[in-house]
């Protein structure tokens, strides 16, 4: 039949170094903090009084919709100072997230646990920092682990839950939610990608032409890709957004 | 007879070696794994937008709101799967 052998994870998910402990995945990472930060400097250096050109209308439409699609929709009004902050996370993990499709490149920086975990490891220093800046230490562990409309005798069972729910899982389940979606959608590339070499190769000649069929769903799951990557950068601004909402302003 | 006394043989060198054996019952549960996770997170994501759906359709005007909080509610039951497929990962490669 056909010869088909699937690569060990290593060889699909590392390069060789090009020194020491930096790969291409931090040459992608490097470079989408680079592009994001060049083309914010760029947009802003234009007036603010003439009509947007160019690189503006990008950079605008972005700000937008960081705006009205997750400040507005999870803070509110007060929420618009943390733009700044969840605007360059959502660009980085968007820059990051969209070389797994661009040819030659094609492995998401966020494919790796690394760069997800510190984002994840961030976002819980912010959010539990906003929270005691906002109600002090004391007062924002009580509105976290003592959630109140709560009978007395229940903060037995819903203390526990509350401290693992809000302090421990959040992160883990930001990071991993980000990674193995990444994760997941390379590993299917590769693997169309494999069946459909491998069948156009194939040694028995009447196996050839079935190879379209894989190559029509790496086609199709490529164009899924690009969904995934903005909607895993979405989300992951999203939910930030939320958790600082839920620090900042406690339910009463 | 031949087929079978083969299987037989296969059976024994299996036997003969624990790493092989150990790697194939890893890739097989592997497979379990992933599949077992994805059933209820299947179930739940589309239930959600289902929900979400008939919400638009009966008020429009919110859509905005509630296409935010399907995807939050996405998010949230989407982990569980993606906690299936990095024991998947775990099973099968480390």
């Amino acid at each position: 039949m056909i010869a088909l052998e699937f690569p060990p994870i290593n060889e699909i998910l590392r390069w060789k170094d090009l020194f020491e402990s930096f790969n291409k995945i931090s040459i992608i990472a490097v470079l989408a903090a680079t592009i994001g930060t060049v083309v914010f400097l760029l947009a802003g250096r234009q007036s603010a009084k003439t009509a947007p050109r160019g690189i503006r209308n990008i950079a605008e439409s972005t700000v937008e919709f960081i705006e009205n699609g997750v400040v507005m929709q999870t803070m509110g009004r007060d929420g618009l100072g943390w733009t700044p902050f969840l605007l360059s996370l959502f660009t980085f993990i968007y820059l990051c997230n969209v070389p797994g499709i661009i040819p030659f490149l094609q492995m998401p920086a966020t494919a790796r646990m690394a760069l997800p975990a510190a984002l994840a490891l961030m976002v819980w220093v912010v959010y539990n920092g906003a929270g005691i800046k906002h109600q002090g230490f004391g007062g924002y562990f009580k509105s976290v682990l003592f959630p109140p409309g709560v009978p007395k005798a229940l903060y037995i069972l819903v203390t526990p839950i509350e401290f693992i729910s809000a302090i421990i899982v959040r992160p883990f389940s930001l990071a991993v939610r980000l990674f193995a979606n990444m994760l997941a959608g390379h590993i299917l590339l590769v693997t169309f990608a494999l069946l459909t070499e491998s069948l156009f190769q194939a040694k028995d000649k009447i196996l050839i032409p079935f190879g379209v069929l894989p190559m029509g769903m790496l086609i199709f799951l490529t164009g899924f890709e690009v969904l995934v990557a903005f909607l895993q950068a979405y989300i992951f601004t999203i939910l930030t957004a939320v958790y600082i909402g839920g620090a900042v302003h406690p339910e009463h | 007879m031949e087929a079978l006394a083969k299987i037989v043989v296969k059976a024994a060198e299996a036997a003969a070696d624990p790493a092989a054996a150990k790697n194939e019952a890893a890739a097989a549960s592997a497979g379990f794994a992933y599949g077992l996770a994805a059933i209820g997170p299947g179930i739940g994501i589309g239930y959600i937008v289902g929900k979400a759906v008939e919400a638009m359709a009966r008020q429009p005007e919110a859509a905005g709101m509630v296409r935010t909080t399907m995807f939050l509610g996405i998010a949230f039951t989407e982990a569980l799967a993606l906690i299936g497929f990095v024991v998947f990962i775990l099973l099968k490669f480390a």
